[in-house]
């Protein structure tokens, strides 16, 4: 039987066509959108946690109270033992040690002087020893514009934008003026290796990144760090693992009250990540949700309007003798292969326009002017396993749902008037 | 007749009460007098005593009046050759590992000195109290057995570092004892105690400086003048910007 109404649904494109074409877009839709939102919303996150927050980050709990200041003078004195312990209680992280800096760069003239000066925010990090995966970690080759990644101790990369502010270019000395772990004031030579572009208005505008060493001879901070972050193997944030992770951790030193005592806060407890993270997963299932029901309505209206189109039909074959029982099933049966067939052609358009969008992008670097907060200047989709079924949900039932309904109508059908309504 | 002899026993009391009290502009030149010097030149130790770690600097200053200073860091290591000049408003600090000379100004003035709980603003103020402040005497206190003038000074400019001082004198040798700086909401800032007040040429002198920044952690910064030298003759390009260089 199957088989034969797939033949009717192939040779009678009323029946078909245009129903598949309303589930294919909604469908395709769906998935597009359920993608970009992902993407959207888990670019920011991941952009914040591989430059600032780390899917968990380690560091003195007088530092954590203070963070947004980023207090070196509140830093983890006895870095390398706590990374080491690290590495052995959380061996399915990756730890990375940072220094998060600010201060002021003065590019000098050729006689010494200032020539320009600007405020910087600065990172050290570990750029230069041989199993450093910190450059790639922040896509720091690719983001280079001009000059080269630093090859030896004193080099820095600056922010393009920032460059062309102080008016320095690749090979040039800048000084940096901050403050030292003890508060005195630090002042120290860079070489400019390169510059680069990170994508981001925030960093663009005045971001020095720097070998953390250097860093540490900068700001008198030998064998200290301000904080080390822990990223899951996996690359992607999961916030009931980072909040396991990090009340583990916390409950070895749960007895001592010092302020210099290393605490974990996963990526959701720091500073207004957390407010991210849950308006992120609240968001991203909310629109998700409100998309469906949408759709669903749109294809429930067209598994309705499908049934009504066929009303003589079915008066017809009610007529010549069928089962009302019958002609429902067949009804919900074609439904069914309509939501199949529409489904699979929308998910596939839907996964490739989201496949596009994950791999160019789409560029709103100009809505991003004076933003405060690290957001993605490219947004990209993200095409997670959900995606690939998730079109089914409207494709497929909210079509069949909407047969249902409308054939309900076929049992209300009176046999003895049917010849008359025919006539008519 | 014994009413008479009550009342102007009681008169008498007021006036001589009155008479001990001195004005308060008298006692801050008197201060100024000991404090101040045509020129000086010192050396000193810094010792800042952070929550974690304490650390002692040590440095030779030469200062001729309030306007002019420069103070060359001689230890530890890693500021060893660290150059500051002040000339009236203007500060610049040399860095001998960069060999940069970087002037001070705006914000940066608020930073600490060293990492002490001196600000390179509290170095900058150079003004006579009398011509930043009213003051007046609101009592008198017993510190370390030392009787004080308990002087009350309120901003008269605007522009003063600090809203209103609380400043302790010595009754006798009229020099400070213990200050307290305020901000405008009358949160206290700063607290600076100091004591081995001894006589230099004729002049008394504290040697030791405890300044706290109330907002700071740590213990404080001591500053402890261990020679000091008046009147001397100071070459005038140790006064110059290319001083910082040599």
């Amino acid at each position: 039987m199957i088989k034969f109404l797939l033949k009717g649904l192939i040779r009678d494109k009323s029946r078909s066509r245009l129903p598949v074409i309303v589930v294919v877009l909604g469908v395709m839709l769906t998935v597009l959108m359920h993608a970009y939102i992902k993407g959207f919303m888990g670019e920011a996150i991941e952009m914040n946690a591989r430059f600032s927050y780390g899917h968990v980050k380690v560091m003195t709990r007088a530092y954590a109270e203070n963070m947004n200041q980023t207090p070196n003078d509140m830093a983890l004195l006895d870095a390398g033992n706590v990374l080491s312990d690290l590495e052995n209680r959380f061996p399915e992280m990756e730890w990375a040690q940072r220094i998060q800096f600010g201060g002021l760069i003065d590019a000098p003239d050729e006689n010494g002087e200032t020539k320009s000066q600007g405020p910087a925010f600065g990172i050290g990090l570990d750029l230069l020893s041989e199993k450093t995966v910190e450059p790639e970690r922040l896509n720091l080759i690719n983001s280079i514009v001009r000059g080269k990644m630093p090859e030896k101790q004193g080099e820095v990369l600056i922010s393009e934008l920032f460059s062309g502010k102080l008016k320095v270019n690749p090979g040039d000395r800048i000084t940096l003026i901050g403050s030292t772990m003890n508060g005195s004031m630090a002042i120290h030579n860079f070489i400019v290796a390169g510059t680069l572009s990170f994508g981001n208005e925030l960093l663009d505008r005045g971001a020095v990144i720097a070998d953390i060493e250097d860093v540490r001879l900068a700001l008198d901070m030998s064998g200290a760090t301000g904080e080390i972050i822990g990223f899951f193997r996996s690359g992607f944030y999961d916030n009931e693992s980072a909040l396991e992770s990090a009340a583990r951790f916390n409950s070895i030193n749960s007895a001592d009250s010092g302020e210099y005592v290393p605490v974990m806060q996963s990526l959701s407890q720091q500073g207004s990540m957390g407010q991210y993270v849950n308006m992120s997963d609240y968001w991203v299932n909310y629109i998700a949700f409100v998309f469906i029901i949408a759709m669903s309505l749109v294809l429930w209206n067209a598994g309705l309007l499908g049934g009504l189109r066929r009303y003589g039909e079915i008066g017809i074959r009610l007529a010549m003798g069928e089962g009302k029982g019958h002609v429902y099933r067949t009804l919900i049966y074609e439904s069914v292969m309509i939501g199949i067939a529409g489904s699979v052609i929308g998910t596939f358009f839907g996964l490739f326009f989201a496949w596009l969008i994950q791999k160019y992008g789409i560029d709103i670097s100009g809505l991003m002017k004076g933003s405060s907060i690290m957001m993605p200047s490219v947004i990209r989709a993200q095409i997670t396993p959900s995606v690939y079924f998730l079109g089914f949900i409207p494709g497929l039932v909210s079509t069949v749902i909407g047969t249902m309904l409308s054939g309900i109508g076929i049992y209300k059908r009176q046999t003895a008037r049917l010849f008359k309504e025919l006539e008519a | 007749m014994k009413k008479k002899i009550i009342a102007i026993a009681w008169l008498t009391a007021i006036c001589l009460a009155g008479m001990s009290q001195p004005d308060a502009e008298e006692i801050l030149k008197k201060v100024e007098k000991n404090m101040s010097s045509d020129n000086r030149v010192f050396e000193s130790s810094m010792t800042i005593r952070g929550n974690r770690t304490s650390r002692t600097i040590t440095s030779r200053s030469f200062s001729v009046g309030n306007k002019k200073s420069f103070t060359e860091y001689l230890s530890p290591a890693r500021e060893q050759g660290t150059k500051m000049l002040k000339l009236e408003n203007q500060l610049w600090i040399y860095s001998p590992s960069t060999d940069r000379t970087i002037q001070i100004s705006g914000h940066m003035l608020r930073q600490s000195v060293m990492g002490s709980d001196l600000s390179y603003e509290d170095m900058m103020d150079d003004r006579k109290l009398t011509d930043v402040y009213d003051a007046k005497v609101s009592g008198d206190e017993l510190i370390d057995g030392r009787k004080t003038y308990i002087l009350d000074l309120v901003a008269k400019v605007t522009d003063a570092a600090y809203h209103s001082r609380k400043m302790w004198i010595d009754t006798e040798r009229f020099v400070p004892l213990k200050e307290e700086l305020f901000a405008r909401s009358g949160q206290l800032l700063k607290r600076t105690t100091l004591s081995d007040v001894k006589q230099i040429e004729g002049r008394w002198f504290p040697s030791t400086v405890v300044y706290k920044d109330i907002l700071k952690q740590g213990e404080g910064t001591e500053f402890r003048i261990t020679t000091i030298k008046f009147n001397q003759k100071i070459p005038e390009y140790i006064f110059t910007k290319a001083a910082l260089k040599q």
